[in-house]
């Protein structure tokens, strides 16, 4: 990690800090959404506000609900019932591809690479509003021209930021796992999102690309983005959330800053478990770790 | 055995109408499952339309037939929004099913004795010639040398083909170069990850149905254009040799059908000249009929299909590169 703690957003909420609480800026908000699979209620969020220019972490035991939250907010499901509003404009009825024109970009858990695209047809495909992409403007070259090198100016750029350049002419699928997500949110990013959700960015991610993916997160912030992720590794959740929302059976739980989060018992109960600070070898029995740090 | 006779009707099948009808045919799957990854298991429905749609055109309407081919291309339109609008936001198995039984649905609707009237049901259409032969410049004679030596009516109908070839081929390559191409393989490789960007899939999807189905249609007016309409024809065989003619050249490339198309005709003439030949000379096909012979070249064909598919599933004119990728 880096030596300096980030900055945190701070005073983003008004009034006490619990489920559903008000924010002095959301970007999004979320009333009585409900969605049932069958007899299970997956999601059933009363009300939730999520702060802009902050990073919102949504945490929760697997089976709560959070990526089913998550494709309700992006249109990929619709809810059984309840109203969502991005900057102020409801989403009700919208589909998935109306409301990323709105400048909400996803990624998703399952990393999505154009396999057989090169990187840079994929970060191109992300860039908005392109002449060439009407059926009847494709035809004639000179129409997209200009505004394809602009594209690929751009793309190159921020390849050249996630260290991707090099491989800008390879097909997508001969990148490492952790090189797509670099390529998944680097093409959100051609979208010039104004909120970025990011579905377990670190997840199957080796340390050192977790520093780096970590600091790419904190720039989308330092960029003026909002940005909401959903992710399992506490020490990624403490050390760049500015708010966590914990979800448990489908409900929002609790609702604070990180550090004061996972301090309620409600969240230690339902996700961390009592053992969170404590050695996994320690927790199962299965390798006696000492006190003091050394090995018997 | 007559070889100079068989390699002459070898090499004449590289400008038959029909050639030229599988290469516009397979052009459109090409645009379909190569580029949008759409499985279209109907191109003969779609095929059948544009034959149909030409030949009752300029018979039952009078129309002329450039009138003919438009309303060809139309119907080719209406039939893909028909088909796309209830399947194409489903997954990419139900497209295949509806497909293969739109088709069916098409050609039992043109074989059926309720639209004798119009269809010519089981007899099919034909004489529909005077106006497209009006329209040739060409005096007439026969021109051309050695197996390419045709009349003046079987010219027209060749440069006549050739240009449309030539239209699509190069609507396909501009598309499939364009950022709208660019989508279309998106969507192809993951449409959820094409959506999540903002982009309109499903109109994206039926605008890739539409124009390959109207490739297809052409390919069924190039197939009916000297002959006749023949029901027999649009039947589903029709559309699996499309789809071998397509995967022997390259699914998502531009110059593979065409490639592919040819050499599975040639193939075929080869064939069908040479095994009852072989047949009748005795030797190991000795226990054959020459009809037995003749029908022999459908396994090869399905063995080299199978053969393709597991040995080199990017086709001929495929990129070396996808190859490894394969899922």
């Amino acid at each position: 990690m880096s030596n300096s703690e980030p900055d945190k957003a701070t005073g983003l909420h008004s009034g006490d800090a619990k489920p559903g609480v008000a924010k002095v800026d959301p970007i999004l908000k979320a009333s009585n959404v409900t969605r049932k699979f069958g007899g299970l209620t997956a999601v059933n969020v009363e009300h939730v506000e999520i702060p802009r220019g902050a990073i919102t972490a949504l945490i929760g035991p697997n089976g709560a609900g959070k990526t089913t939250f998550f494709n309700l907010l992006t249109g990929f499901d619709s809810p059984d019932s309840g109203t969502m509003e991005f900057n102020g404009k409801s989403l009700s009825g919208m589909r998935s591809h109306q409301i990323a024109k709105l400048g909400q970009v996803r990624t998703f858990q399952l990393t999505k690479a154009l396999s057989l695209l090169t990187v840079l047809e994929n970060m191109k495909l992300g860039a908005t509003d392109q002449a060439g992409e009407k059926i009847l403007g494709s035809l004639i070259p000179q129409i997209w021209r200009k505004q394809e090198a602009e594209i690929e100016k751009r793309a190159g750029e921020l390849l050249e930021r996630f260290k991707l350049y090099e491989k800008r002419d390879d097909f997508a699928a001969s990148l490492s796992g952790g090189q797509r997500k670099l390529l998944e949110m680097a093409r959100a990013l051609m979208t010039n999102p104004t909120l970025v959700m990011l579905d377990e960015p670190m997840a199957g991610v080796n340390p050192a690309l977790t520093e780096s993916l970590l600091e790419h997160v904190l720039d989308l912030k330092k960029e003026g983005m909002t940005v909401l992720f959903v992710e399992h590794d506490m020490h990624m959740v403490r050390h760049i959330a500015d708010w966590v929302i914990v979800m448990a059976e489908g409900e929002i739980v609790a609702e604070g800053p990180p550090d004061q989060v996972m301090k309620e018992q409600a969240v230690i109960d339902a996700y961390l478990g009592s053992h969170q600070e404590t050695d996994l070898g320690v927790v199962t029995g299965r390798i006696e770790v000492s006190d003091d740090g050394e090995d018997k | 055995m007559d070889w100079i006779q068989i390699l002459s009707n070898t090499v004449e099948s590289i400008l038959s109408p029909v050639t030229f009808a599988f290469v516009l045919a397979s052009l459109g799957l090409a645009m379909h499952f190569g580029f949008a990854g759409l499985l279209n298991f109907g191109i003969a429905g779609f095929m059948a339309i544009g034959a149909y749609g030409y030949a009752i055109s300029v018979l039952r309407f009078d129309l002329p037939w450039w009138g003919g081919m438009l309303v060809s291309i139309v119907a080719a339109i209406a039939f893909a929004i028909l088909l796309g609008a209830p399947t194409l936001r489903l997954r990419g198995d139900y497209l295949a099913i509806v497909t293969i039984a739109a088709a069916e649905i098409a050609r039992l609707l043109f074989l059926t004795n309720t639209f004798d009237d119009f269809t010519g049901s089981a007899s099919g259409l034909f004489g529909y010639h005077d106006s497209f032969r009006a329209a040739n410049p060409i005096p007439e004679g026969t021109y051309g040398f050695g197996p390419f030596t045709y009349s003046e009516t079987d010219w027209w109908v060749r440069i006549f083909g050739l240009a449309v070839l030539a239209v699509v081929i190069w609507l396909l390559w501009a598309l499939s170069r364009s950022p709208w191409g660019r989508v279309i393989k998106g969507i192809r490789e993951d449409e959820d990850a094409v959506r999540a960007l903002g982009k309109n899939v499903f109109a994206y999807k039926m605008q890739a149905l539409i124009i390959g189905g109207v490739f297809g249609a052409m390919g069924g007016v190039i197939y009916a254009l000297p002959s006749a309409v023949n029901p027999t024809v649009y039947v589903t065989s029709l559309t699996f040799f499309i789809w071998t003619a397509l995967l022997l050249g390259g699914a998502a490339t531009v110059f593979g059908p065409v490639l592919g198309s040819i050499i599975f005709w040639v193939l075929q003439a080869f064939l069908t000249n040479v095994l009852p030949a072989l047949a009748q000379e005795g030797g190991i096909l000795e226990s054959l009929t020459s009809q037995q012979a003749s029908t022999l070249r459908f396994i090869l064909v399905g063995i080299g299909l199978m053969l393709i598919v597991i040995y080199r599933p990017q086709g001929i004119a495929g990129d070396k590169r996808e190859l490894t990728f394969v899922k």
